[in-house]
């Protein structure tokens, strides 16, 4: 065969991601089973104590905190998506209403976190208008907790859950709910019995969509969560600088990328097209 | 029957958009507020006027991040999109391994992608500056790319090149006057798309930034640290006035982003 044009033209993005993507996390993965040097960094030698470290009972509980957190925004988020997306789908006004999905998508992420400091921080509005109307006399407590970081999680992923199950309802045959009615299916029956099963992979890529930048976040609960019961990412983030563990810092990443592979394949192993899944 | 289970999707779509909409209108309306607190006591435009004129490091961190942007998104979007031209239209060896190394860092969580480059530019002693956060940039933003301009060329078939063959085009003359021109509404998506992740993005930058080299984004998070602040809430409403000019502008790009 001639010369395979195939390769020439990948050859930049693979050196490039070869360079700047596999390189970093190998080293992110030797790292985690080396001896951690109390000056930052590693000492080269072999080492498994990253690992038992990460079977002490303190990150074990913030293993189980990231869980919840992102197992409730993920559970928060469909509950919004789905409906919408169905109402978007089948609306007259389609192009508006992705308009208005896509703003939110778009506007940049602190802003959107800071918003909800503006609002429910304690000099934000909803404590300066109770406040002002003498509905109470201190200030109420709303950031800072688990809640406020599932609250601003579901507010910045819900567009991630939407688009996705937007995209596949529209292409959804709704004459096969009329269908499934008119020979007897109840309401229920046909959306849990015919919409759900039609649109499965649409549900499945909004899921990943939520769940996995939630279980991996950092910024969210860094800037509005608790700082005593914080999430693996934010713990990464502590062990690499303040704490000088670079061995355990390399070693919850690595968790939380098996976590994400394992999530990526189960939820995939069905789907024909990897692509479809963006 | 049918009718009010449709108006159920509305009532949750609704739901949403006053979830959406509410904080984003409460911050417009209080970067309009004369005093300092989220408590309105009268309009007034001081926070614009302080903003645009006496507010030159956020200025500065503006310009660093449209710097990074432009640059970062010019070289994804050059070989993501030769990346997409080599894995939709030949066959060969490492395309599995491409294709599965470029889907990774999609889905990966940010802050993987941050502490793993940082922690190789300390090994490799690169300082970190806005170009280590350029390098991080144009790595996150060439998958996105990829897979945006391959969605573009999805609409064709291969007989485009066999025909271009037989009317006795070289390979060269095929990807410049063929599939180059095909993939132009893929390639500005795939632009697009670059330019927005790489002005919003807060955590890759966090970890590959150096002293003196504070984005937009940085520079926001240092000064929430410090609670409510008008002046960001003045930023706050440009920036969503931006971002509803964009989202209006490039509409005919969505099928290939979304």
């Amino acid at each position: 065969m001639k010369v395979n044009y195939g390769t020439k033209y990948s050859l930049p993005m693979l050196i490039w991601l070869t360079l700047l993507f596999i390189v970093p996390s190998a080293i992110i993965i030797m790292f985690s089973f080396m001896e951690k040097n109390q000056y930052g960094g590693v000492n080269p030698v072999f080492s498994l104590q990253a690992f038992k470290d990460l079977m002490n009972s303190a990150y074990f509980k913030i293993l189980l905190n990231t869980i919840y957190i992102a197992v409730m925004s993920t559970i928060f988020t469909l509950l919004l998506a789905l409906p919408s997306a169905y109402y978007m789908a089948r609306s007259k006004y389609k192009s508006f209403l992705m308009l208005l999905i896509i703003i939110p998508f778009w506007t940049n992420f602190l802003i959107r976190v800071y918003a909800w400091i503006a609002v429910l921080g304690n000099n934000g509005f909803i404590n300066q208008f109770l406040l002002k109307i003498g509905l109470i006399k201190d200030y109420i407590g709303m950031l800072y907790n688990n809640n406020a970081v599932i609250l601003v999680m579901v507010y910045t992923y819900l567009p991630y859950a939407i688009l996705p199950l937007y995209a596949i309802i529209e292409k959804f045959d709704f004459s096969l709910l009329e269908a499934a009615r008119d020979l007897g299916a109840s309401k229920s029956q046909s959306v849990f019995r015919i919409l759900i099963p039609n649109i499965k992979s649409g549900i499945i890529t909004s899921l990943l969509f939520t769940f996995i930048p939630a279980f991996g976040n950092y910024a969210i609960p860094q800037i509005i969560g608790d700082k005593n019961t914080n999430m693996l990412g934010t713990v990464i983030a502590r062990e690499l600088t303040t704490g000088r563990n670079w061995p355990l810092a390399s070693a919850i990443s690595m968790l939380l990328t098996l976590v994400t592979v394992i999530g990526v394949l189960v939820f995939t192993s069905k789907q024909k097209n990897i692509k479809k899944v963006i | 029957m049918r009718k009010k289970s449709f108006s159920f999707s509305l009532f949750v779509f609704v739901l949403t958009m006053i979830f959406f909409y509410t904080p984003i209108i409460i911050l417009f309306v209080f970067s309009f507020n004369s005093s300092k607190t989220m408590n309105w006591q009268g309009f007034s435009l001081v926070w614009y006027k302080k903003l645009f004129t006496d507010s030159a490091d956020i200025w500065r961190s503006f310009g660093n991040s449209i710097i990074v942007a432009l640059s970062s998104s010019a070289v994804a979007t050059f070989i993501g999109t030769l990346g997409a031209i080599g894995i939709r239209w030949y066959k060969f060896r490492s395309k599995r391994f491409i294709e599965i190394i470029s889907y990774l860092p999609l889905v990966l969580p940010d802050i993987i992608i941050g502490v793993s480059l940082l922690i190789m530019f300390s090994l490799v002693k690169i300082k970190l500056s806005l170009f280590t956060i350029f390098l991080a940039h144009a790595t996150f933003n060439i998958p996105y790319v990829l897979f945006i301009v391959l969605s573009r060329l999805d609409e064709f078939d291969s007989t485009i090149l066999e025909a271009a063959k037989d009317l006795g085009a070289s390979e060269i003359q095929t990807l410049l006057k063929v599939i180059i021109p095909i993939s132009v509404p893929g390639i500005i998506a795939g632009f697009l798309m670059s330019m927005t992740l790489s002005l919003d993005d807060f955590v890759i930058t966090f970890f590959v930034s150096g002293p003196g080299s504070s984005t937009l984004p940085l520079h926001i998070y240092s000064m929430i640290r410090f609670g409510v602040s008008p002046v960001i809430n003045a930023i706050s409403a440009v920036m969503i006035i931006g971002t509803i000019l964009l989202a209006v502008l490039t509409r005919r790009f969505y099928k290939y982003m979304f």
